[in-house]
């Protein structure tokens, strides 16, 4: 009988109760919570009389739909000029209040996007099963814990019974061998794998991402690979616990501290696939083939390295992908055999629940530092992923970097990546971002997104059109 | 929520890859703390030809009269025939609401993502997985004959195409045993709640970091 993977482990370990046709009940630690997600959740609690199971496993803040101007921000929720997007901010507020649920409210310090702060307040910890509505859960997979991303429906089902219906997945390895090529981030690597198998190719898995590449990645780098894991359509993504995880968690303060954080850690250290365990899927990347990705397209597949070109349709052999190709030309306003570092930008957003903790803004400002954003760029914003990003960057003077070069500090929220707040992109217009969807419509109607990393976004903001970020790098370390 | 058993409806054809749940209700509608209303904002950038806000008299909007929803044959339609990947992108609950609100009922695809999958049989919808071939045929036959109708039967897991046909499809047995009987998942899974108890006192014992208080 062959070992167990991460995944195994973590189901085996929170099964409930099995049902015959494969459904089973699992148990969740932890819910994150947040205003767009949530308020029908807790209207089903309140006409049902039923109370959470474990008010204290949740943990709420507002993120998607808050505004991101020192402005509105700094008059409270009373400040929010939107009155529909002020209502759920406030219900989120009424809900946790009436249900006693922690919320680190808009003005607190420690708000900021679910994802970022999960695993910044120690809230997320390995080896447990996290949900929040929110499809981007799949981040807290790097630091071994099981998260999903789930529906309304089910927030009110784990608020009420602290378990999840759900059916086991089958086990995916995706693994990255070699050596990373300077300039090259998580960002690339994990653009480059879902341009390998398509954003389906891992519907119906669990994805696992290993291989010494990966291993050598930071924390910040290894939420960025398992937060676009549901990009490649699978809901989780996992990597192995380390010593770079528990180094990640000890002190936050969430987590278990002293002789019960040595506990904890003891049992963390076996939160990894056993070497025999079975994959029903393996991939294998080679580092040295990924180099700076950039999205041309209408989805996270269509992907090419920034020294390609935008493809032909009639080069295309399968007629529905062609028409994919087709249709997402004509709504990016691309032609075929386009040089990628010929599409030129209007607007430029570092930040989102991929690419907006402290290395992404780290490895921006490197970039952006002694220069200035380009003529023709409209707008360059930078938004932290939580006030306490905002506060180490600052002690960093990222912020003066930033400002000096013409972006935009703002503050902490999901903004632009699905502009639900004021931060849209206008119809037509082409955006550098750090963000996970380049869908239709995503980051404002009619706008087109290219999905980038940080340092490529940032390189893109001086020049006004991609560049190979790499050729920077090389500049600034000669000067 | 409510049952599911049999349905006979117009078949409407969405010829498109990966429509995500962006493409099923955009982002400005989810400020809403409400369950219904989205029907009339269902896919809003490609069947308006204006951006849609929250608040706006949708009566009132300029229609893109090429979008299969707003042609004449169409106009009724329950079952909504789709392409591969259906459903992906963001978890948005809101995308199966705005689908019933509408009047859809079921969703007949060659596959989806699962968050959304999952998503339809809480809300009484039904999302049939068929052989990619098998949906391409559907394609064919619903743009060939207007008025094409199929009824849905959950409890013989069969459709009956217009000719009299019958093509099976599977579901799982407890998923359909809830959209059947309409049940109630948390009330389902609140029978099971010395099990879940159970369960907790020894993951506690076991692994007590995780009861720390958020």
């Amino acid at each position: 009988m062959s070992g167990k993977t991460l995944y195994d482990k973590l189901w085996d370990s929170h099964l409930v109760k099995q049902r015959e046709d494969g459904t089973a009940l699992i148990y969740i630690d932890r819910q994150l919570i947040h205003e767009v997600t949530s308020p029908q959740a807790f209207e089903g609690l309140r006409l049902t009389g039923r109370k959470p199971w474990r008010a204290d496993a949740n943990l709420a803040t507002p993120d998607h739909n808050i505004p991101t101007t020192k402005a509105e921000r700094s008059r409270g929720l009373e400040g929010i000029v939107d009155p529909v997007s002020r209502i759920q901010v406030r219900t989120l507020a009424d809900n946790c209040r009436d249900y006693g649920i922690t919320e680190l409210d808009m003005n607190d310090i420690r708000q900021g996007i679910v994802h970022v702060v999960g695993p910044e307040q120690g809230a997320t910890l390995p080896g447990m099963t996290i949900v929040c509505g929110d499809s981007h859960t799949s981040t807290h997979g790097a630091l071994g814990a099981l998260a999903h991303g789930i529906g309304t429906s089910e927030v009110e089902h784990v608020l009420a019974t602290q378990c999840l219906m759900q059916k086991k997945m089958k086990n995916m390895l995706i693994r990255v061998d070699g050596k990373l090529n300077p300039g090259v981030t998580a960002k690339d690597i994990v653009l480059a794998i879902i341009g390998e198998i398509g954003t389906a190719g891992g519907t119906g898995y669990t994805i696992e991402f290993g291989g010494d590449v990966i291993r050598s990645l930071s924390m910040e780098g290894r939420m960025t690979i398992c937060n676009m894991a549901i990009e490649a359509g699978a809901r989780a993504g996992l990597i192995a616990v380390d010593q770079t995880t528990i180094d990640y968690i000890r002190g936050r303060p969430m987590a278990p501290q002293g002789e019960m954080f040595n506990r904890a850690a003891e049992f963390w250290k076996t939160l990894v696939s056993d070497a025999d365990a079975h994959f029903d899927r393996v991939v294998v990347l080679d580092a040295a083939d990924i180099i700076p990705q950039v999205t041309w397209g209408t989805s996270p597949e269509m992907v090419a390295p920034v020294t390609g070109v935008v493809p032909d349709p009639d080069l295309e052999k399968d007629a529905s992908r062609a028409d994919n190709i087709r249709q997402a030309l004509k709504y990016m306003g691309l032609k075929p055999g386009t040089a990628i570092k010929d599409i030129k930008l209007d607007v430029v957003f570092i930040g989102s629940c991929t690419n907006s903790r402290i290395e992404d803004l780290r490895a921006a400002a490197a970039v952006v530092k002694g220069r200035k954003v380009a003529s023709t760029i409209e707008l360059a914003m930078v938004v932290p992923g939580s006030g306490l990003v905002k506060q180490q960057a600052e002690a960093e003077g990222l912020d003066k970097i930033f400002i000096e070069a013409g972006l935009e500090w703002r503050e902490p929220g999901c903004s632009m990546c699905l502009a639900m707040n004021a931060d849209q992109l206008p119809a037509g217009k082409h955006c550098a971002s750090t963000s996970n969807r380049n869908f239709e419509g995503r980051q404002g109607f009619g706008g087109r997104t290219h999905l980038v990393s940080p340092a490529m976004a940032a390189a893109a903001a001086i020049h006004g059109h991609f560049v190979d970020v790499r050729d920077i790098l090389l500049d600034t370390a000669r000067t | 929520m409510k049952a599911f058993t049999v349905h006979t409806g117009l078949a409407m054809p969405l010829d498109r890859a990966n429509v995500d749940t962006d493409f099923i209700i955009p982002k400005q509608f989810l400020k809403s703390i409400k369950r219904s209303g989205f029907g009339v904002n269902l896919f809003d950038e490609h069947r308006y030809l204006d951006k849609g806000e929250p608040d706006a008299d949708n009566s009132q909007r300029p229609l893109n009269k090429d979008f299969v929803l707003n042609q004449p044959r169409y106009q009724g339609a329950s079952v909504l025939l789709a392409r591969e990947n259906f459903g992906c992108g963001s978890s948005r609950e809101h995308a199966p609401w705005a689908l019933d609100d509408f009047g859809f009922r079921v969703v007949i695809a060659p596959s989806y993502a699962d968050i959304f999958f999952n998503n339809c049989f809480k809300n009484g919808i039904l999302p049939i997985v068929l052989d990619k071939n098998l949906v391409d045929q559907l394609f064919k036959e619903v743009n060939a004959a207007e008025g094409y109708t199929l009824t849905v039967n959950l409890p013989a897991q069969s459709i009956t195409r217009p000719d009299g046909s019958v093509i099976h499809f599977e579901v799982d047995a407890f998923r359909k045993h809830c959209l059947l009987n309409g049940l109630d998942d948390i009330g389902l899974t609140l029978e099971d709640a010395d099990a879940i108890s159970a369960f907790e006192n020894q993951w506690r014992e076991k692994s007590p970091w995780y009861f720390k208080p958020a």
